[in-house]
């Protein structure tokens, strides 16, 4: 159900790069969700096409990690439809396609005795199945995944010891050993300083663009992602805007949000 | 006064068994510390009594009888907590008291309390029969096989259960398979440590191997180490000093522990 509403308020937008709009990799339908009677995203509906960059943007508690957790398959939404590479959500079992980066902080025990190398070849459990064990080729993909994050030489380091943004390389470098086709990234440059979020945005545009990887990352930080993705989503319990990031600075309605978050910005850095 | 341990038919069996049980709780014991399930062990352990108490009362293998409580248990405990009506911890709570209350209830029903109960609550390898060593070489060989085939989902879960989770690894059936394990190697290790000491034979070894912040594999086999020393000079010490054997193994557990604590250098990074 591609809702009249949705081509209302999504301009035409203008394709750049190795955007393919003929494949969508994700149809979001019309979904809501409820956490008990508190609904946090009401009617969304969004298609992200392969090889996207998307940057999903809202103010705090406005429904952005929600929504990322049920592109994901982590929550299921309450009312609508979510189709993942054209499969019904209920049905989807192909899992290891999708890379997942969640927000450090809260997942991450900093004395967990595993090496960087443990730790990336965490990301291929899910490509292999139960029951099969790791062997050689798995190694290797995640010694590649480490290259393509330039943390090679980190890989018998303790995970622990490793700096807030180093640590995220390594994360990045989990999803990507299992060779997903869309990598979603939760705050991703939360507390880390100017130079390492650089790096990091640096690092996503060689992903999208090299590796050809759709990319999914939900911020708050408006400002500096627009000048990284290619669309922008934002969010605020409904679906209010969905165009370029050109388009979304001249838009009045997302000044609305943009200065929300400046604001919620303002409060916490 | 000449004595040759190895003369001691059941000094040997109580070798044999302690060296199983000594291999297979610290390569459990590592999930449960790491994913903060520490008190789970300590609940089976107590539910366990209650096992024996049944086995004692039916004249079954105490062993068996612990191993059916504690299984059924753990599906009592996952249920009422998938329930969300009470907390994690106070389910634990509610069966660690309920299943001891049981006990207790059972063994006044055998005849009131009796010497073989004391062997129960801290072990007792001198009570270990060849067919015990046989039953837990056999339980023990499942309960490794099942930790090698799901090993690599374990350090996932215990590392990131979310994004685990979110790579389609069966979370909730690991959990379980995890706790139903734990189940197990509990009711083996009863007639090395007793009931009362089991969960620091799980524990202990973890917790030493951690303080040497190495990665997952080393900290293992850290563990196993320590496991296995302890296990044999805790079994051989208690024989010559005539001591209770799970007391003494524990007590070498916490000694190379507290020695740990001393000399580990505590920033020592890499492998």
């Amino acid at each position: 159900m591609e809702t009249k509403e949705e081509n209302e308020i999504k301009p035409p937008l203008k394709f750049s790069n190795g955007v393919d709009h003929t494949k969508k990799v994700i149809e979001i339908i019309d979904v809501s969700f409820s956490y008990g009677n508190d609904e946090v995203l009401s009617g969304i509906s969004l298609d992200v096409h392969k090889g996207d960059y998307l940057g999903l943007v809202g103010p705090n508690g406005a429904g952005k990690t929600t929504l990322l957790k049920i592109m994901l398959g982590l929550l299921r939404p309450t009312k609508g439809e979510v189709k993942i590479f054209g499969t019904e959500l209920k049905e989807f079992d192909r899992w290891a396609d999708l890379g997942y980066v969640p927000q450090k902080a809260t997942n991450f025990d900093p004395n967990f005795p595993a090496t960087v190398k443990e730790v990336v070849l965490m990301g291929r459990t899910g490509r292999k199945g139960l029951l099969r064990q790791m062997n050689k080729k798995d190694e290797e993909l995640a010694e590649k995944a480490l290259r393509e994050v330039g943390m090679e030489q980190y890989e018998h380091r303790l995970i622990g010891d490793l700096s807030g943004g180093q640590q995220q390389r390594i994360f990045i470098a989990r999803a990507l050993a299992a060779e997903p086709q869309i990598i979603f990234l939760d705050e991703p440059t939360s507390g880390v300083d100017m130079k390492t979020q650089d790096d990091f945005y640096a690092l996503m545009k060689k992903l999208n663009q090299e590796l050809d990887l759709t990319l999914v990352l939900v911020s708050h930080d408006i400002e500096k992602i627009m000048g990284e993705i290619m669309h922008v989503v934002c969010v605020d319990k409904t679906l209010v805007c969905h165009e370029t990031p050109e388009e979304f600075l001249k838009d009045s309605h997302s000044r609305v949000i943009a200065g929300e978050n400046v604001k919620f910005i303002g409060h916490h850095h | 006064m000449d004595l040759n341990i190895f003369q001691y038919s059941f000094m040997v069996r109580g070798l044999e068994a302690g060296i199983i049980v000594a291999l297979i709780a610290p390569a459990i014991g590592i999930f449960l510390v790491l994913r903060r399930y520490s008190l789970i062990a300590d609940t089976l352990a107590h539910v366990s009594l209650a096992g024996i108490a049944l086995g004692l009362l039916l004249g079954i293998n105490p062993i068996y009888g612990a191993i059916g409580v504690t299984a059924l248990s753990t599906v009592g405990i996952e249920r009422l907590r998938s329930t969300n009506k009470v907390y994690g911890e106070s389910s634990l709570a509610l069966f660690l008291s309920g299943s001891l209350a049981f006990a207790v209830i059972l063994l006044s029903l055998a005849n009131g309390f009796n010497t073989g109960l004391f062997s129960y609550l801290f072990g007792s390898i001198v009570t270990v029969t060849q067919n015990d060593v046989y039953t837990i070489l056999i339980l023990s060989g499942i309960v490794a096989a099942v930790l090698a085939f799901f090993y690599k989902e374990l350090i996932y879960i215990s590392f990131d259960e979310e994004a685990a989770r979110a790579g389609g690894i069966p979370t909730r059936t690991i959990n379980f398979v995890l706790i139903l394990l734990t189940a197990l190697v509990v009711s083996l290790s009863i007639p090395i440590v007793g009931v009362l000491l089991i969960s620091a034979l799980m524990v202990i070894p973890v917790v030493s191997a951690l303080q040497f912040k190495r990665g997952f594999a080393t900290t293992v086999l850290y563990a196993e180490i320590i496991s296995i020393f302890s296990v044999i000079f805790g079994i051989i010490a208690s024989f010559y000093l005539n001591l209770s054997t799970g007391g003494t193994i524990v007590l070498i557990m916490l000694a190379i522990f507290s020695l740990i604590l001393l000399v580990a250098p505590g920033t020592k990074k890499g492998v």
